[in-house]
């Protein structure tokens, strides 16, 4: 460490690290405000997870009636059931938004109707029929069950509002202090003639931009451990198995971010304007991309606009892989982009990029 | 041996020719003030010998290799404090002289010295925002000389100096051109021109109108009186833009 402390590259990237990590208001907005965020959502969201999913029965439907006891006890924590026999008034009020499902038997099918706008209640419902449906075909096979079959509802804890939000905010906190980071000190660094300064000391471009990139990355993998430890300690976030691509995908996302605070930093002409303009940027960005709301629920164009948005591609993959249990490789395509991405904005930043105020 | 040779240096920004055309050398061991009007052209003089800036003309030989493009060589043989001070944000005066020892390679031990020689041990733990603009100022002359430097620049070290760090720091300096530094030096302080400098370049308009010994330009000044009389002879007693 002492060792390290006395490289050109050590010393400043140490130096970095600490200008940031005393510098409160940095402090505040790459940690806390997304961490508020983050508790925000989990608190007012989860409400509407466990209040019960309003469904209507169409007729008979004798396969929710003859349900096992264990399975029925679920079920009606689960529903709130009404009766009723026109099913154009029952999808009507699914339409209003008065019920979540209508539900009927047409023989051995059991069909339900409900809308996408209930992304979570919509998923619930579905998992659960089908978990019905899946015993009821196993009990109709007359064998003994071979294999036990635990009504533990997965989707349903998987799609907790705290599953999805955690990838989304931690990919805009991750933008957020890159973008601002790299855009206040390329700035901040001009203004004081510290470039200048660092100009005339025997170390390369090479490695002030090396020690500014490492210093960020830290950063952003310190978030990462903040978000996804505290989310799994206190707030029931449940990681799924390739959840360590996360890292490359956090990796190369910041350098992406990072560019576009370079950017910002080359065009503007104050460290007011390089910061205000990085969250320009950004903001914008994190609604589009899917940070603060599922992006299915918005209509098509929206969500094509998105796609030419890199954060959309760093929450999509973070997604992926942290809690919707993907493969490693689902994080491949959203690496390719971000990185392409990074290289473009880099090389036009590296254009308009100035030394000195003058 | 010469520390700096340049020749014809120009420098323009936009309309305004900052640098004339300039001639100056400097020996190995000589101590130097450019002494001139604000704006005369004093800092761009000097950004182009350190290698900072490109000349739009002439040439600049600094211990021997040339300056600009900037020389990776040169850079550790040199040392600079610029006219405005550039510190890491938020480091401790410790700290920043740490981490420019480190970045010149040189030991963790000249930078404390450093400390002490320029009188900021107390204010060590204090962060470079908190220090007072002539403590800022002793840090970034110190942060020029950690490396130990061959040639040092400074542009108006002494500017925002109470008269105790003043004249330490002319006892500093002396001490460093007596062990064989070269020291060129910008200064609005006619006194100290005479009492440090070997010899003194009177820069206006960008273009070098005497470069002599203080005491053969006071005695080759018709009137008489002292450096002063002498600078304000050349440069005229308007104010400068
Ligand atoms: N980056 C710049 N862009 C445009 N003009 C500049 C720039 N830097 C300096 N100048 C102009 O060039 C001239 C010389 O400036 P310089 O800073 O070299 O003067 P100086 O002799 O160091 O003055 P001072 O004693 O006030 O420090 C001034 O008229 C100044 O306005
Ligand atoms: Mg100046």
């Amino acid at each position: 460490m002492r060792a390290f402390a006395h490289t050109p590259f050590g010393a400043l990237s140490i130096a970095i690290l600490r200008g940031f990590v005393r510098d409160r208001a940095a402090l505040f907005f790459a940690v806390v405000f997304p961490l508020m965020f983050l508790v925000l959502f989990g608190a007012l969201l989860s409400n509407q997870d466990q209040s019960e999913i309003d469904m209507i029965t169409v007729g008979d439907v004798p396969l929710l009636e003859d349900l096992p006891a264990d399975a029925r006890e679920a079920f009606e924590t689960t529903f709130e059931v009404e009766e009723s026999d026109d099913l154009d008034a029952a999808l009507a009020e699914v339409r209003d938004g008065d019920a979540d499902v209508v539900v009927e038997q047409k023989g051995d099918t059991l069909v339900a109707h409900y809308t996408q706008t209930e992304q979570v209640k919509a998923a619930i419902t579905q998992s659960t029929l089908k978990a019905y449906v899946d015993g009821a075909n196993i009990a109709a096979s007359g064998q003994p069950a071979r294999f036990g079959f635990a009504a533990e509802r997965v989707e349903d804890e998987s799609l907790t509002t705290i599953q999805f939000f955690t990838p989304g905010l931690l990919g805009w906190a991750i933008a957020t202090s890159a973008a601002l980071g790299a855009a206040a000190t390329l700035q901040g660094w001009r203004q004081t003639k510290l470039l200048r300064r660092l100009q005339l000391a025997p170390v390369s471009t090479g490695t002030v931009v090396g020690a500014r990139v490492a210093v960020t990355i830290a950063i952003a993998l310190g978030q990462t451990a903040i978000f996804l430890g505290l989310g799994a300690a206190t707030l029931g976030l449940k990681l799924t198995g390739s959840w360590w691509m996360s890292i490359p995908l956090v990796v190369v996302g910041t350098l992406c971010f990072m560019a576009i605070g370079l950017l910002a930093g080359a065009i503007a002409k104050s460290t007011e304007g390089a910061v205000n303009m990085a969250n320009f940027f950004v903001l914008p960005m994190a609604f589009l991309s899917g940070s603060f709301f599922p992006l299915d629920a918005t209509p098509p164009w929206l969500q094509r606009v998105s796609d030419v948005l890199p954060l959309k591609h760093l929450n999509e993959g973070m997604l992926d892989v942290l809690v919707r249990g993907q493969g490693p490789s689902a994080a491949l395509v959203p690496l390719t982009i971000l990185a392409a991405f990074a290289v473009v904005v880099t090389l036009l930043a590296a254009r308009l990029f100035r030394w000195d105020t003058a | 041996m010469t520390a700096i040779a340049a020749k014809g240096l120009t420098k323009r920004y936009g309309d305004l020719t900052a640098v004339d055309a300039l001639d100056l050398t400097v020996a190995a061991g000589e101590f130097v003030g450019v002494l001139g009007p604000n704006g005369a052209g004093k800092t761009t003089l000097l950004e182009m010998l350190e290698g900072l800036r490109k000349p739009d003309a002439g040439e600049v030989s600094v211990l021997g290799e040339p300056a600009w493009p900037r020389n990776r060589a040169l850079q550790p043989r040199i040392g600079v404090q610029l006219q405005a001070s550039a510190f890491f944000e938020r480091l401790t005066a410790r700290e920043q002289i740490h981490t420019f020892a480190a970045l010149y390679r040189a030991p963790g031990s000249a930078a404390d010295e450093w400390l002490e020689r320029v009188g900021l041990v107390a204010k060590a733990d204090t962060r470079v925002e908190d220090l007072s603009g002539g403590q800022a100022q002793r840090l970034s002359i110190a942060c020029a000389l950690v490396h130990d430097p061959e040639l040092v620049f400074l542009d108006e070290p002494t500017a925002a100096l109470d008269p105790q760090a003043r004249r330490n720091l002319w006892d500093l300096l002396a001490d460093i051109n007596d062990s064989g530094r070269t020291v060129v030096l910008t200064t609005h302080h006619m006194d100290e021109a005479e009492t440090l400098c070997d010899r003194v370049a009177i820069v206006d308009h960008g273009r070098l109108l005497q470069h002599d010994t203080p005491a053969a330009l006071v005695a080759a000044h018709a009137g008489g009186g002292n450096l002063e009389d002498v600078f304000l002879a050349l440069t005229g007693r308007e104010y400068r833009a």
